[in-house]
């Protein structure tokens, strides 16, 4: 089918318009919907896009580039360091016993050769950091013990694929296949070398990074046009990517080491929300153009081996990380989530297996069998996690619960529901008992859960925004319900289930900030607490006081302001734009700071504190 | 037009009080009175001037009703007279706007008019120890209303319980009363001395 590209874009994004919106409903994930969007669109059902699926997906690919950098950006060096004992116990171990475990299947059961069994192994070894950590931002399990421990074992995957893709060219069959690659730099020197540029390389973006990316960044800052800056983000992430690309080694894994060197340049913010929309975007078009190249014919051609070989590698990457789990004595549910979560193959996958095909290690047949393979798994696993969220997690956390029912329904009427007990909500939850009310705790963390328990707490395990965890909590007999939620779309999300099934609950919603305040005024939400004002607010009295003030009368003043911040929050937010894109916030943000600002004057302007004030009689 | 009646409630440990619950009760059985609950208003002693001294414009006559803490009212009172009562705006220069208004202590008090006494062990009257809230209305150019006590308000049984909050609802409506005559009412030492059921013929002016 000849198309042109804009007729692609716009059936590509028409997919997703509609696709994603409808997974989200369904809450199976929007991971899920671009890749039923591109299965519908693929040639196999509708056909709106013929074979340049494939292209799309190379294109497209960028998107988990973009996504690396952005990981790198959130992980200072330091933070990294401190992950190293997770990151190489688990990732390694996972690395080594997945890749032993699936080189055994093809070398020993299907008799493929050495080389071709080792590189499969390698690369089927890998798990979906873009599948994955989207699912974990989207069910907001980035800080569970499960979220955290796939975190770590992917980023040993992402680092892993330099020194494989180093390796793989030493597994050549014939240094032949390498004249294939005319723009791979290292390819056309002997393979030997190949380790030594890529070395090189790494040097080179480890020096730049460091040294001349952010006086560079100062410098167009100075221009102060933004439109530049977003040129200057791509230019580095792209940059960086060309570079690696051009040496031949992963460009994700380039652009993640440049991330990292940049996490703690004072640009890091503008860079995050220069390059965020742009890796949604392209990791979108990338999970739809996954769907669309699903080869049906293959499996069509023998769904049973297709379908049991896919299980049987996801059964074997599963089990491996159970027992790595159980190692590690993760509680029952998270060791099955963290399981679930990284059993499918991921995106690395392709780029790996795509480079042994390069140097002929693998046949075509075997590559588009592997390539099937992998993108059923990838499809497979979201719909493993809804299964697991939606029939098996409940039955964690809530079956205990219900034999204590009857003993917890004293007073009941009086009762307070706390969603989430990480620092914000536990301080809640202890000054409550501290007076005498014991509030039913909801959160999704299930060792938490489980040390609550032991504490005497009435806790609930799961998501908050769960209705049927919500009732079995009491919502229905409760009173108040306080959101100590850290994410705020989880908790816009809280806030509309609840209006919905539980009106008649008084809400108490933390806020992040004045722009989630806002969000929440709209909402209709009147107790709202910004999770920073009091204590920046306290910290400017003590700093006033060390510079000389009265404890006193400082304290007074901080009750003003806070009062008088209170009132503008309302004010301002009545008169804020409605309509909001992601890409504008930055800016939104600075200009609601200078509206603040100069509201601010005016609150200074007014008379002096009268207050035990005898200077005006005298 | 009834006189506008406002209860300025200061009690820091309100829950605890059988007395005062008994009194603003009887206060919610009344209309056309308002009732604020200051300490549920200010538990940080912030109070906001402004907002108060609006209210006191609003009424005609203000009832401070508290318990007697070491002769002298809750703290937070102190903080209201401190704060709302303004120079400039309550007394001093241009200091007029309560001029005219009608002020009173609605008291309990653990002890009775025998230890308020020169003979007793508290040695002052009650009106002595209330000096100073008279003085302070008098420098806003106000009137002070002789006090209502609660006496052993610690020991009151249900039935006496009930007998000052009837008490006090009667006094509440006779102020609220338009043709009130405060000339008279100032010649009494106490609330408690009076007999509200014979208000009509001693303190209202002919209509």
């Amino acid at each position: 089918m000849e198309s042109s590209f804009l007729q692609n874009a716009v059936i590509l994004l028409g997919a997703a318009l509609i696709f994603v919106p409808i997974a989200k409903k369904l809450g199976i994930g929007s991971v899920l919907g671009y890749l039923i969007g591109g299965i519908i669109i693929g040639p196999f059902v509708l056909g709106l896009l013929g074979n340049e699926g494939e292209d799309i997906m190379h294109a497209a690919e960028f998107g988990v580039v973009m996504m690396l950098f952005l990981i790198g950006l959130e992980l200072n060096p330091q933070s990294f360091w401190n992950m190293r004992k997770a990151i190489l116990g688990m990732g390694l171990s996972q690395m080594l016993l997945t890749s032993a475990l699936i080189f055994t299947v093809f070398y020993f059961f299907m008799d493929l050769n050495l080389k071709t069994s080792v590189a499969i192994g390698l690369s089927l070894a890998m798990s979906s950091t873009a599948i994955v950590l989207q699912t974990l931002k989207e069910k907001g399990l980035s800080n569970t013990n499960a979220g955290k421990s796939a975190f770590s074992v992917l980023l040993l995957q992402d680092i892993a694929v330099i020194p494989i893709l180093a390796i793989i060219p030493l597994l050549a069959v014939s240094t032949a296949a390498n004249l294939n690659m005319h723009d791979n730099l290292a390819a056309d020197l002997d393979p030997k070398y190949s380790t030594v540029i890529i070395l090189a390389a790494v040097a080179f973006i480890y020096i730049v990074s460091r040294f001349l990316i952010n006086p560079f960044l100062h410098i167009i800052a100075k221009v102060r046009m933004r439109e530049l800056f977003i040129a200057s983000a791509l230019f580095i992430v792209i940059g960086v990517a060309w570079l690696m690309e051009k040496v031949g080694i992963s460009a994700a894994l380039g652009t993640f080491m440049a991330g990292v060197l940049l996490a703690n340049s004072e640009f890091r913010h503008e860079l995050e929300s220069d390059i965020e929309p742009f890796k949604g975007v392209l990791l979108g078009l990338f999970f739809t153009a996954v769907g669309s190249t699903i080869n049906f014919e293959l499996i069509f051609a023998n769904p049973l081996g297709i379908f049991s070989f896919v299980l049987l590698i996801m059964a074997i990457k599963a089990t491996v990380l159970l027992g790595i789990g159980k190692v590690l004595k993760l509680p029952s549910d998270q060791n099955l989530l963290f399981s679930l979560l990284l059993c499918q193959v991921g995106e690395f996958a392709f780029v790996l297996l795509a480079s042994t095909r390069q140097l002929e290690i693998i046949d075509k047949e075997t590559l588009d069998f592997l390539m099937a393979v992998t993108t059923i798994s990838m499809i497979l696993s979201p719909l493993f996690l809804f299964i697991n969220e939606k029939f098996i997690a409940p039955r964690f956390g809530v079956k205990e619960e219900v034999a204590n029912e009857e003993a917890d329904s004293i007073d009941e009427k009086e009762s307070v529901i706390i969603a989430g007990f990480g620092h914000f909500g536990s301080t809640i939850g202890r000054f409550l008992r501290a007076n005498g009310v014991s509030a039913i705790i909801l959160d999704n963390d299930s060792e938490r859960v489980d040390l609550l328990r032991k504490m005497g707490f009435r806790v609930y395990y799961g998501d908050a925004t769960r209705i049927d965890l919500l009732k079995s909590a009491g919502a229905d007999q409760a009173k108040i319900l306080i959101s100590a939620i850290d994410s705020p779309e989880k908790n816009y999300h809280l806030v509309d289930e609840i209006k919905k099934h539980f009106p008649h609950l008084q809400l108490y919603i933390r806020a992040k900030n004045r722009m989630d305040a806002y969000e929440l005024i709209d909402l209709g939400i009147n107790h709202i607490y910004r999770e920073t004002v009091h204590s920046s607010v306290h910290l400017g009295v003590d700093v006033l006081h060390a510079l000389g003030h009265r404890k006193y009368t400082v304290s007074r003043k901080a009750a003003e302001f806070i009062k008088y911040d209170e009132d503008a929050l309302k004010k301002l937010g009545q008169t804020r734009h409605k309509k909001e894109s992601y890409v504008e916030s930055v800016r939104k943000e600075i200009e609601l700071q200078e509206k603040i600002l100069a509201e601010d004057l005016k609150f200074f302007d007014q008379r002096e504190d009268a207050a035990w004030n005898s200077s005006m009689r005298r | 037009m009834p006189n506008k009646i406002l209860v300025l409630f200061f009690h820091p440990r309100f829950e605890d009080s059988y007395a005062n619950k008994a009194l603003v009760e009887s206060i919610s059985q009344i209309e056309g009175v308002t009732f604020r609950d200051l300490y549920e208003h200010y538990p940080d002693f912030n109070i906001d001037v402004k907002a108060e001294q609006a209210l006191l414009l609003a009424h005609d006559i203000i009832i401070w009703q508290h318990p007697f803490y070491w002769y002298s009212c809750p703290p937070l009172m102190k903080q209201w007279i401190d704060l709302v009562l303004e120079y400039g705006w309550a007394y001093g220069k241009n200091g007029d706007k309560l001029k005219g208004k009608v002020f009173l202590n609605a008291i309990t008090s653990a002890g009775n008019f025998e230890f308020y006494c020169r003979e007793g062990s508290n040695n002052f009257t009650y009106r002595e120890f209330l000096r100073p809230f008279e003085q302070t209305i008098n420098l806003c150019l106000a009137n002070y209303l002789p006090p209502f006590i609660v006496p052993t308000a610690l020991r009151l049984s249900e039935d006496e319980l009930k007998h000052y909050g009837e008490f006090y609802i009667l006094i509440i409506e006779g102020l609220q009363h338009s043709g009130l005559s405060i000339a008279e009412i100032i010649k009494y030492q106490y609330f408690n001395d009076l007999n509200p059921k014979e208000w009509k013929a001693l303190f209202y002016k002919t209509q």
